[in-house]
């Protein structure tokens, strides 16, 4: 921790506030609950100055200050709804707009755009500027990536420029010409194609930049939003799942100043298609005469209680680092003494950082929750696991698709428990299927490669019958050991922390949106 | 002397005394004349002594903002913690202003040497002297008189045995008139594009390269040596009445007038008289119209203004106008006031710089309703439109282009409304082609 700040206080629109000295007035403001409104200035950003949307009246000063630049002083007086900064800023939305186009129908940002908030809070009604004035023109440009840019819509507020200058330290975006001829230009050799680059559309304040994956998919006020953590690498990125009609359509960054600042990888933006499949168990199968047969969930927990209780040595717990720690700590629980659990997980070489977030990149190990299951116990010793099989009582697969397993390695006699989204052919051999959910489908937390414990929220609902594989566990946890089932993540996530010692005090509600760190002198591994 | 006229009788002759003589523009001539001798005398003063010269002269900005120059000396930080620059702001661009290029033309080695001493004077070894890249001509006087500065030992790691190093760079300008902006104008000597940089940080704390720097025009500097030599109280005593306005200042007339051309008199000096006796008066069977007595930036004045105003900092206030850099803009009779304050909004228009909103938008907007009106499609209400636009481009931005396109705009409409109400009715016949 640094050193304590030296507090300010001031009045924004007669409201005191004490801030730490050297905070701009528009990040004061937000303290005392007023959005100052302001195109250029982004928190992750350098202060650029130019849209002079924040302009506000600050007493003693002869002009309007711009929020963004102008720092807290004691015994100041900030006035942002003062008639004069009200002017001001209806004649900057006034004159952004007499070349901005009204396509609001077609443009992706429309009902997430900052001009059209503004303009509706704050603009002129109509405007002054002579209909038969032509706008400004220019055709759209494909900037590589997956960025298209609309310089028609371009307010220029250089967000994007100063991203790829001073966050990806690749400066191939600029402001070419000058005057109301001005537009973003890009390096004439390159294209944006920077692991990071996707963060410029979700910077662009309107819908200048926008993304070709999601054109014209979905209008922004119909989208259900929920936070979740990334799944593409273990460095844990807080993101938005956004949804339509149960369909994840989007992934957005979620500020996190601990973990991923205001962006996330293009790696992991892309993480989402893979959520819609629609090749899902929806019900769960048990073995009848030689193939699996479709059944209910009181009968299939019956017949996987029934392998675990007659299990008479070890139970070997295949998981994927992509699930749950709930449900990877029950599944440990279910195993019981005879616990031997084991993951994989694709490593890349190379990590793509972005150079002016601290600690942030696309990480080589391209799972969310290697910590967590390294800390309840789990080795990545998948293969020899796997040759363990044959000497096993159960196999326990949790989440992992068994690619490359071959069907001998798992027809050894032990029975197996699978529990998953989908069924890949060699888990056809199974005694029973349990139909799990996938991370928009569930509740529950992921380790991340520094140890920060992150929850992640459901976004939509699973297909069928599939139930999250922490509530699955959770029953046979209470059908082999007695004792109520936990009832929630959070319920599950709560005998985690009592049992082992490296989550201890922690709990779903004092993790909130921002995670917490798992107490650090705790040693990784210990017995549950 | 009203170059490139000969001097007329009230002239104070200082700056441009060697206006036409083509030796002063050599080393040996500039010596000859007693050259480099204030920057003998000043590198056997103290730096601050120098500086306290300079502030006790009331000398001021002549590049447009009129700012105390020995008090911007002052910002420098005392100690020197790193490098320090000085920068020489060349890039004379301003409509109607033509008196830096003929200080570089005939007495280079007048700006070299105020330059050296207000290097000397603010801790900085190394100057840039940035010329406006359409004067090739001055570029190569100056360059020539830089080289011969060197091979004297003026300039260098020694300079004039002093054991101190002192180097100057010229940095051409590539046609951007924002670049005179003194933030732009560093933001282009690092090779950035020529946007104006918010302030604070001020150029004495994070200038040229994040580091301390005094930057003064080519004027300013030129007299700089003048005050060292002749001393503060001399310089003082150019002026006419008015104690806050001192020294000469060279203005540069154009427009209708018979003698147009460079005029050096001192601060107070009648603009009425610099105009018709000094310049010649109108041409014949003409009338004074208008006059801009500070370069395109500043309000306009009316005939009677123009006969009773001031030629200094607060005189020229007092008429509701700006001394700004001197460029004396006469307008006769003839002239349409309308379409002259368009031509000079299109040149805002076209020089904005982009970063700024209400500059961007709001000067291309101005032009293309002045346009309109030049058309004889104005309509009644556009008048207060252009108004109330001004006022929404005026002291909202980084930089004062801004505020300089709508200065003529407003002034413009104030006095001479009538000329907007002749297109607007339809009385006056279309100057401009419908759009």
């Amino acid at each position: 921790m640094s050193a304590p700040h030296e507090l300010v206080t001031l009045t924004i629109d007669g409201v005191s506030v004490s801030v730490p000295k050297g905070t701009m007035v528009i990040e004061a403001a937000k303290r005392s609950g007023v959005l100052i409104p302001h195109y250029c200035y982004h928190p992750g950003l350098p202060v650029a100055g130019v849209c002079r949307m924040c302009l506000v009246h600050v007493e003693k000063t002869p002009k309007l200050q711009i929020a963004c630049a102008t720092p807290v002083q004691e015994g100041q007086v900030v006035t942002v709804f003062h008639p004069d900064a009200m002017k001001a800023r209806e004649g900057v939305l006034e004159f952004l707009l007499i070349n901005h186009p009204l396509d609001c129908p077609i443009c992706d940002q429309a009902g997430e755009c900052e001009l059209q908030d503004y303009v509706f809070q704050e603009g002129r009604s109509r405007t002054r500027y002579t209909p038969t004035y032509a706008k400004r023109f220019n055709p759209v440009e494909d900037f590589g990536g997956d960025i298209l840019y609309v310089p028609n819509r371009c307010i220029l507020c250089t967000r994007c420029v100063r991203f790829m200058d001073h966050a990806a330290g690749e400066p191939v975006l600029n402001v070419s010409e000058r005057g109301d001829r001005a537009f973003i230009g890009i390096h004439p050799d390159r294209e944006l194609d920077h692991p990071w680059s996707g963060n410029v559309v979700d910077l662009c304040p309107v819908g200048s930049l926008i993304s070709k994956d999601f054109l014209h998919k979905a209008r922004a006020w119909e989208l259900d939003k929920a936070p979740s953590v990334c799944t593409g690498c273990s460095q844990g990125c807080n993101v938005i799942l956004e949804t339509r009609q149960e369909t994840v359509v989007r992934i957005r960054p979620r500020s996190n100043l601990d973990v991923n600042h205001f962006f996330i990888c293009d790696h992991g933006r892309h993480q989402y298609r893979w959520m819609n499949r629609g090749d899902r168990i929806s019900a769960p199968l048990v073995a009848k005469d030689g193939a699996l047969a479709a059944t209910d969930w009181d009968h299939a927990l019956a017949e996987a209680t029934a392998v675990l209780k007659g299990a008479g040595g070890t139970v070997v717990v295949l998981a994927s680092p992509a699930t749950s720690t709930e449900a990877l700590f029950l599944a440990k629980q279910v195993a019981g003494d005879t616990f031997r659990g084991a993951f994989r997980v694709e490593r890349v070489a190379g990590e793509a950082p972005l150079d002016g977030v601290p600690n942030l990149a696309l990480r080589g190990e391209r799972a969310p929750n290697v910590a967590g299951a390294t800390q309840l116990g789990y080795g990545e010793d998948f293969d020899e696991a796997v040759a363990a099989v044959g000497d096993a009582a159960a196999v326990v697969v949790l989440g992992d698709t068994l690619d490359g397993v071959p069907a001998q390695a798992l027809s050894g006699g032990a029975d197996i428990i699978y529990i998953g989204t989908t069924l890949p052919e060699v888990a056809r051999g199974a005694r029973v299927v349990l139909p799990s959910t996938n991370v928009a489908e569930e509740d529950g937390t992921f380790v991340n490669r520094d140890g920060r414990v992150q929850r992640y929220l459901q976004a939509k609902s699973g297909p069928g019958m599939a139930r999250p594989a922490w509530w699955v566990l959770a029953e046979l946890v209470a059908a082999v050991d007695g004792g109520e089932p936990a009832a929630s993540a959070a319920a599950v996530f709560d005998r985690l922390a009592d049992a082992v010692p490296a989550f201890a005090g922690l709990n779903h509600a004092s993790l909130g949106t921002r995670g917490a760190m798992l107490p650090a002198n705790v040693t990784a591994g210990a017995t549950a | 002397m009203g170059f490139p006229h000969k001097p007329h009788d009230k002239e104070t002759v200082v700056l441009s005394r060697y206006f036409g003589d083509p030796e002063a523009k050599t080393y040996d001539g500039w010596v000859k004349r007693g050259g480099y001798e204030a920057l003998t005398k000043a590198l056997s003063m103290q730096p601050a002594a120098v500086t306290e010269e300079v502030k006790e002269s009331g000398l001021r900005g002549r590049g447009g903002a009129g700012f105390p120059c020995g008090f911007k000396w002052t910002f420098m930080p005392k100690e020197k913690k790193g490098p320090h620059y000085l920068c020489c702001n060349a890039d004379e661009s301003e409509p109607g202003t033509f008196k830096d290029r003929e200080i570089m033309r005939w007495t280079p080695h007048a700006l070299i040497e105020g330059c050296a001493i207000a290097m000397y004077a603010i801790q900085a070894e190394v100057c840039y002297i940035y010329i406006r890249g359409e004067f090739t001509e001055p570029i190569r006087i100056v360059q020539a008189a830089l080289d011969e500065a060197y091979a004297k030992g003026v300039l260098g790691p020694n300079a004039m045995g002093s054991g101190k190093p002192l180097d100057m760079y010229i940095h051409r300008g590539a046609g951007a008139y924002i670049c005179g902006e003194e933030t732009a104008l560093m933001n282009s000597i690092e090779g950035r594009r020529g946007n104006p940089r918010i302030k604070p940080p001020f150029p004495a704390q994070s200038g040229v390269f994040g580091k301390p720097t005094t930057i003064n025009n080519v004027e300013t500097l030129a007299a700089v040596p003048h005050i060292i030599n002749r001393g503060a109280a001399w310089y003082k005593g150019l002026c006419l009445g008015n104690p806050k306005s001192t020294g000469t200042k060279l203005f540069s007339v154009c427009g209708n007038v018979r003698r147009p051309g460079n005029y050096e008199v001192t601060m107070g000096f009648p603009l009425g008289e610099l105009i018709n006796e000094l310049c010649g008066g109108m041409p014949n069977g003409r009338t004074l119209k208008a006059c801009i007595p500070g370069g395109s930036s500043v309000p306009i004045l009316t005939k009677e203004e123009t006969e009773r105003c001031i030629l200094d900092y607060e005189g020229c206030v007092a008429s509701g106008t700006m001394l700004g850099s001197g460029g004396v803009i006469v307008f006769d009779d003839r002239a349409d006031m309308v379409y002259q304050i368009m031509r000079l909004t299109k040149f805002y228009a076209h020089e904005s710089c982009a970063q700024c909103t209400q500059c961007r938008e709001g000067t291309a907007w101005t032009v293309r309703i002045l346009e309109r009106i030049l058309a004889g499609e104005g309509a009644p209400p556009d008048l207060d439109l252009l108004l109330d636009l001004a006022d929404n481009m005026t002291g909202k931005t980084i930089c004062v282009l801004s505020d300089s396109c709508a200065a003529p705009v407003v002034s413009g409409i104030k006095k001479f409304r009538e000329e907007f109400d002749a297109y607007i009715s339809g009385a006056k016949a279309p100057a401009l082609a419908r759009t």
